[in-house]
C-alpha cells in the first residue's frame, strides 16, 4: 500500500510537471512570438492610447455611436466579470426588460417602423459580446447619420465595410463589430 | 431549419467523422505499445516516467490493483488541488492577488475536476490565481481525462481477453494516454486558438481606456474596461479535447477571449467529440472486430443527430412571449433570428445549439451560450443527454465503458427475448456481470433523483449571505424553470458534465457539499463495478462463434442498444422533466 502511494505521488509530481508547467510554458513561449498581438488580448491602439480590444465589446450609449447588445455584467460591459442573464424564457423579469429595452430602441430610432432586430434587445452570453448582427446596425444607421450630420450613405458604406461574413462562407454567423465600426466613424470625422 | 444551419452541421459530421479512423486507429497502437518503442526518443522519456516512480511496465494487475491505483492516484490529485486553492494568497503567480478560497468551495471544485466533471462554482477570472488554473486544475483536466482512458482500455482488454488474470498496468496506461494522446493533440490545439486570439500570458490583467464613457449606477463615470488575461488557450485545449469543460472565464467559451471567432468555435466544439468518438474505432480494433467499434459509434448518433435537431428547431422558433412584444426572430441574410438571450452574436442559434447537445452528449460540460435562457424544450434536450447516463460519446474513455455497460445489458435483454444465452464478443454475460452493469447504469439515476429531491425539499431553495447573513433565494427564475435549475444542477453532477443553468447560486455550502458527494459518487462508484466486470470478464474462456451466437455488429443491435439507452433514460426521467421544461413549454406557448 506504501508502495502504491508513493508511487501515486511521484507519478503526479512528474505529470503536474509535463503538464502543468513545462506545456503551458511551451505553449506561451510559442505564443507570445507567433501570435503576440492575440496572446496578449488583441487589443486597439488610438495614437498612443489602448482603447480596448478588438474581441471585447464596449458599452455604447451616446447617440453618435452605434450600440452593441445589452450586457448582463455590473457595470455594463465589465470585462473582469463576465456574465449572461440566466434568465429563463418566461420569467417577467425578462419580460419587462426586453418590453423596456424595445422602448428605449423604438423611441431612438423614429424612422425604423419594423420588429426590433432580436439581438439589440437581448442581453449576450458573455455580456461582452463585441458584435451585433448586420441588420441590427442597418437598424441605427439613420440616427448615427443624423446625430453626427454624415450623410446616410457614409454611414452604410462605412457599416458595409466592417460587415465580415461567414469564415469559409459557412461557419458562424454575419456580424459587425461594434468597437471597430465605432472607431472608424470617429477617424472618417476627425478633421 | 435554414440551409446554412444543415451546411455547418454536416460539415461538423463529416470531419469529425474523417477523424475517427486515423486517430482511432493511432490510439490503439498507442495502448497496445507498438508504437514508440523503448529505442525511440519519445519511449525513453516514458521509460525514464516509469523509473523515477519506481513502475514496473511490464508488470500487469488484477482489477482490484487496478481500481486501488487508479483510486489513490485520483486521491492525491484531489488533496493536491484543494491544498493549492485554500493557500493560493500566499503563492506566486498570482498577478490580481486574489486571496484564498474557502473550504467548501475549494472541496467542491477539486472533486469536480478529479472527476473530470469540471463543474464550477466559481467564476475563473474572480477567484483562481494562474499558478492555481495551471499547476492545478489545467494538469486534472489531463489527468482525470487520462484516468478515464485507461479504465476504459482496461475494460476492452477484459473483453478481449481470454482467460486472464490481469487486466493491465494503471500507470502505464495513464502515462500513453497523457504524453502519446492529450498532450500533442492539446498542444496543436493551443496554438491554434492563440492565433484566433485566444489569450496566453502571465502579465496581469490589462486596463484600458473606453470609447464612450458610461455613467455607473452611484453617478461615477466609467472610464476604464479591465481585460482579463492568464495561460487560457493552453488550459481550453485541453478542457475541450479531455471531455472536461470548466472554463478559463466564468462564462466559459461563450468569452471572447476563450472562443474569439467562428473558426475557434469550430474547433473546440469538434475536439469535445473527438476523442470519444475515435475511441470507438479504437475499441473495435483493441477487440480486433472493427464492426463492432462502428456499431456502438452508430448507436451514439442515431441518438445524437435527432435530439441535436430538435434542439436547433426549437431555439431557432423562438421565444413567443418576445415576439410579442415586436421582437424580430425570423433568421434572414443579416441576422441569425430564433430566441438570442444568452446566446452570442459571432454564433448565433446553429453553433449555440450544436456545441450544447455535443457538450451535453460528451460529458464535457462548457459552454458557448447560456444554456438558462434556452427555450424550455431547447434546454430540455441538453438536459436529457446528460440524463442518458453520459453514454452518448460521454466523457473520454467514461463514455465509452458506459456504454459498453449498456451492451451487457441489451446482449442480456436480447438474450432472455430469443432464449439465447446472453454473449457479448465470445463472453458469456451471467448473474455477476448483468449486477455489475446495473450499478453502472442506475447509481446516476439515484444520484440526480434523490439530490434533487432533498434540495427542492428546502436546502436548496435559501441560503444565509456570508458577509451580511441576510436570507436569499439560490434560484434565479420563478416556477417550473427554478425547478429546472436544480434539477440540471444535479443531473449535471450526477453524470460528471459539468455544464449549468447558470442562475442557480451554487457557490453556498449545500450545493458545494451536495454536488461535491453527487460527483464522487458518479466518478468512482462507476469505476469500480465497471473495473470489476473487467476483471470478471477477462477471467473467462471466449467461446466460440456460433449458430446460437447473436451478433452484436448488426442494425438490429444498433437498433436494440439505442432502444435500451432511451428507454432507461426516458422511464427514469421523464417525470421529474414533466415538472420542469414541459411544463414550462406549455406556459411559454400558451
Amino acid at each position: 500500500m506504501t508502495q502504491c502511494i508513493r508511487m501515486g505521488v511521484i507519478m503526479y509530481a512528474i505529470l503536474t510537471l509535463i503538464t502543468g508547467v513545462l506545456y503551458p510554458l511551451v505553449v506561451t513561449g510559442v505564443s507570445q512570438v507567433l501570435f503576440h498581438d492575440q496572446a496578449n488580448g488583441s487589443v486597439v491602439m488610438r495614437g498612443e492610447t489602448a482603447i480596448g480590444s478588438s474581441l471585447i465589446g464596449q458599452s455604447f450609449d451616446d447617440p453618435r455611436y452605434f450600440w452593441g447588445r445589452p450586457s448582463a455584467t455590473s457595470p455594463a460591459y465589465n470585462g473582469a466579470g463576465s456574465s449572461g442573464s440566466n434568465l429563463g424564457p418566461i420569467n417577467p423579469a425578462l419580460l419587462d426588460a426586453v418590453a423596456e429595452r424595445v422602448k428605449t430602441v423604438r423611441a431612438a430610432h423614429p424612422t425604423q417602423t419594423g420588429p426590433v432586430p432580436g439581438d439589440l434587445v437581448t442581453a449576450s452570453a458573455s455580456g461582452l459580446d463585441p458584435h451585433i448582427s448586420p441588420a441590427a446596425a442597418q437598424y441605427q444607421i439613420d440616427r448615427v447619420a443624423n446625430s453626427r450630420g454624415l450623410s446616410k450613405e457614409q454611414v452604410t458604406g462605412l457599416v458595409a465595410a466592417h460587415t465580415e461574413s461567414r469564415t469559409f462562407g459557412v461557419l458562424g454567423e454575419p456580424r459587425v463589430n461594434v468597437l471597430e465600426l465605432n472607431l472608424a466613424l470617429d477617424a472618417a470625422q476627425r478633421p | 431549419m435554414t440551409a446554412n444551419a444543415w451546411m455547418q452541421f454536416a460539415l461538423y459530421f463529416a470531419v469529425l467523422l474523417l477523424a475517427v479512423k486515423p486517430l482511432g486507429l493511432y490510439m490503439a497502437r498507442v495502448y497496445q505499445g507498438r508504437l514508440f518503442g523503448p529505442e525511440s526518443r519519445l519511449g525513453k522519456c516514458e521509460a525514464w516516467i516509469y523509473r523515477l516512480a519506481g513502475v514496473n511496465p511490464s508488470e500487469e494487475t488484477g482489477w482490484k490493483r487496478y481500481a486501488v491505483e487508479a483510486l489513490m492516484f485520483n486521491l492525491v490529485g484531489l488533496l493536491a488541488v484543494y491544498a493549492l486553492q485554500r493557500f493560493q494568497g500566499a503563492l506566486p503567480l498570482n498577478p490580481q492577488k486574489l486571496p484564498g478560497v474557502g473550504p467548501d468551495s475549494s472541496f467542491n471544485t477539486a472533486v469536480s475536476f478529479a472527476s473530470n466533471t469540471n463543474w464550477q462554482g466559481y467564476g475563473g477570472e474572480s477567484t483562481m490565481s494562474y499558478l492555481t488554473q495551471m499547476v492545478g486544475l489545467s494538469v486534472q483536466n489531463f489527468l482525470s481525462a487520462a484516468t478515464g482512458m485507461a479504465v476504459l482500455v482496461a475494460f476492452v482488454r477484459g473483453l478481449s481477453r481470454n482467460s486472464a488474470a490481469t487486466i493491465g498496468n494503471f500507470w502505464v496506461d495513464l502515462t500513453r494516454s497523457t504524453i502519446y494522446i492529450l498532450l500533442p493533440l492539446s498542444t496543436v490545439l493551443a496554438l491554434a486558438l492563440v492565433s484566433q486570439g485566444v489569450v496566453q500570458s502571465f502579465a496581469e490583467y490589462k486596463v484600458v481606456s473606453v470609447v464612450d464613457p458610461i455613467a455607473n449606477a452611484d453617478g461615477s463615470s466609467v472610464t476604464e474596461q479591465t481585460l482579463p488575461l492568464g495561460p487560457a488557450a493552453s488550459q481550453i485545449a485541453i478542457k475541450q479535447l479531455g471531455t472536461n469543460g470548466g472554463g478559463f472565464f466564468n462564462v466559459n467559451s461563450a468569452h471572447p477571449f476563450e472562443n474569439p471567432t467562428p473558426l475557434s468555435n469550430f474547433l473546440q466544439v469538434l475536439s469535445i467529440l473527438l476523442i470519444p468518438a475515435a475511441l470507438c474505432f479504437t475499441f473495435g480494433e483493441l477487440v480486433d472486430d472493427r464492426r463492432q467499434g462502428w456499431a456502438i459509434l452508430a448507436v451514439m448518433l442515431v441518438i445524437f443527430v435527432p435530439l441535436l435537431i430538435a434542439c436547433q428547431l426549437s431555439e431557432q422558433a423562438g421565444n413567443p412571449k418576445l415576439a410579442a412584444l415586436g421582437v424580430e426572430q425570423t433568421a434572414s441574410a443579416t441576422q441569425s433570428g430564433g430566441n438570442m438571450e444568452g446566446k452570442e452574436t459571432r454564433y448565433g442559434i446553429v453553433n449555440s445549439t450544436l456545441w450544447a447537445t455535443a457538450t451535453t452528449a460528451a460529458s464535457n460540460g462548457s459552454v458557448n451560450s447560456m444554456h438558462d435562457s434556452f427555450t424550455p424544450l431547447g434546454g430540455l434536450v441538453p438536459m436529457w443527454l446528460m440524463q442518458l447516463g453520459e453514454v452518448v460519446f460521454g466523457g473520454v474513455g467514461s463514455g465509452l465503458y458506459g456504454m459498453l455497460a449498456f451492451a451487457i445489458i441489451a446482449v442480456f435483454i436480447s438474450g432472455l427475448m430469443v432464449g439465447r444465452t446472453p454473449e457479448y464478443l465470445g463472453k458469456k454475460i451471467e448473474a455477476y456481470e448483468m449486477k455489475m452493469a446495473s450499478l453502472v447504469v442506475l447509481i446516476p439515476c439515484f444520484v440526480v433523483l434523490t439530490g434533487t429531491a432533498i434540495a427542492v425539499l428546502g436546502p436548496g431553495l435559501e441560503y444565509h449571505a456570508a458577509d451580511t447573513s441576510e436570507l436569499k433565494g439560490n434560484l434565479n427564475n420563478p416556477g417550473a424553470h427554478g425547478f429546472s435549475e436544480v434539477l440540471y444542477a444535479f443531473t449535471s453532477a450526477g453524470n460528471n458534465n459539468g455544464s449549468a443553468f447558470a442562475g442557480l447560486s451554487a457557490n453556498v455550502p449545500f450545493y458545494n457539499l451536495a454536488l461535491g458527494i453527487a460527483m464522487l459518487i458518479a466518478r468512482y462508484w462507476l469505476i469500480i463495478p465497471t473495473l470489476a466486470i473487467a476483471g470478471s470478464l477477462a477471467a473467462k474462456k471466449v467461446s466460440p462463434v456460433g449458430l446460437g451466437t447473436l451478433p452484436t455488429h448488426t442494425p438490429l443491435f444498433v437498433a436494440m442498444l439505442v432502444g435500451v439507452v432511451v428507454i432507461v433514460g426516458a422511464l427514469t426521467y421523464v417525470p421529474a422533466l414533466a415538472l420542469g421544461p414541459i411544463v414550462e413549454q406549455l406556459m411559454m406557448t400558451q
